[in-house]
């Protein structure tokens, strides 16, 4: 990834796509949130979602999932082009998930990050703390899926 | 029983637990979900902020939920949450771990679109069995009242 310094306010990341297909909405569903609105067609269907979705755990793990595909091709373009890459930080939360539309069983979601803020760390100077808008939208262009991440990305030259 | 919208007054919910987590299922939901080096080596861990191998952030959220659901989710009438309000990590979640889940409930109010709903709030924690807090977050469930026409 970047340095903090690299980094500017609105820089957009296209994250790239996923499809949540039946059988990965199952199995998630199966291991971390087994509502039978996440385990079963006809129980989805009469749900408020009206058909097979996605636990909104499994969507906040792929958007991670596409995010740290996104930092190590970033990584390796840096490499080949002779620079030294930033390796990031833990991070300490999110603020305002929102799941704004189901992710039906076939949608292929969308991702990508946009940064809001940055700002240097009191407590860890050699670190910066970004805020980014990561989100994710359907096929038809619906946005299904935002939160507001905040992550640890390391200063230049410590 | 099924629990209604009527069952979550503001106030201590329950506490929930233990589960136990385990390397192999850490390295298992980072593989397919964060597949960063201190959530799949122990070596690479130990040059990393969290000091040794710890699992995803994402898999603690998803873990939370499940004991959610084993805990009372699975009986409740529930219709699914509009999302996270706030999640904190706050320590990492580490191999051999024995998590517990407390829940409390934050607000309860009557759905103005959906009248035949309300929205309750949650603060859920999650803590190991030396006590420390490794995940908190705030979340609203949509949950179904119960029908005039039934006894509390």
């Amino acid at each position: 990834m970047r340095f903090f310094e690299d980094i500017e306010i609105g820089q957009c990341r296209e994250l790239g796509s996923y499809t949540f297909t039946a059988e990965a909405i199952k199995k998630f569903a199966a291991q971390f949130d087994p509502q039978r609105f996440h385990l079963d067609e006809e129980a989805g269907r009469n749900s408020l979602f009206g058909g097979l979705a996605a636990s909104g755990w499994h969507v906040g793990s792929v958007c991670m999932k596409m995010l740290v595909a996104k930092g190590k091709e970033e990584t390796a373009a840096i490499i080949a082009a002779g620079g030294t890459p930033a390796v990031g930080g833990p991070s300490p939360g999110f603020r305002e998930l929102r799941w704004i539309k189901p992710v039906l069983a076939g949608d292929t979601i969308t991702f990508r990050s946009v940064v809001e803020t940055k700002r240097t760390s009191e407590k860890r100077p050699e670190w910066g703390i970004l805020q980014a808008r990561n989100s994710g939208a359907n096929q038809r262009g619906e946005l299904v899926f935002s939160l507001l991440a905040t992550a640890f990305v390391p200063r230049r030259g410590n | 029983m099924t629990l209604t919208f009527e069952d979550f007054p503001p106030g201590h919910f329950g506490s929930f637990g233990p589960r136990h987590v385990t390397r192999e299922e850490i390295i298992a939901f980072a593989t397919e979900f964060d597949p960063q080096p201190m959530h799949l080596d122990e070596e690479a861990a130990k040059h990393s902020m969290l000091r040794g191998l710890s699992g995803s952030g994402w898999h603690l959220g998803s873990l939370m939920m499940r004991m959610l659901f084993d805990g009372f989710i699975h009986r409740t009438a529930s219709l699914g949450s509009p999302g996270v309000d706030e999640l904190r990590w706050l320590s990492p979640l580490r191999p051999g771990d024995d998590l517990t889940l407390d829940v409390d409930v934050t607000q309860a109010r009557v759905s103005r679109s959906r009248p035949e709903t309300g929205i309750v709030t949650f603060k859920m924690s999650v803590r190991n069995a030396s006590g420390q807090t490794l995940v908190e977050a705030t979340s609203p469930v949509i949950v179904k009242r119960r029908a005039s026409n039934e006894k509390a």
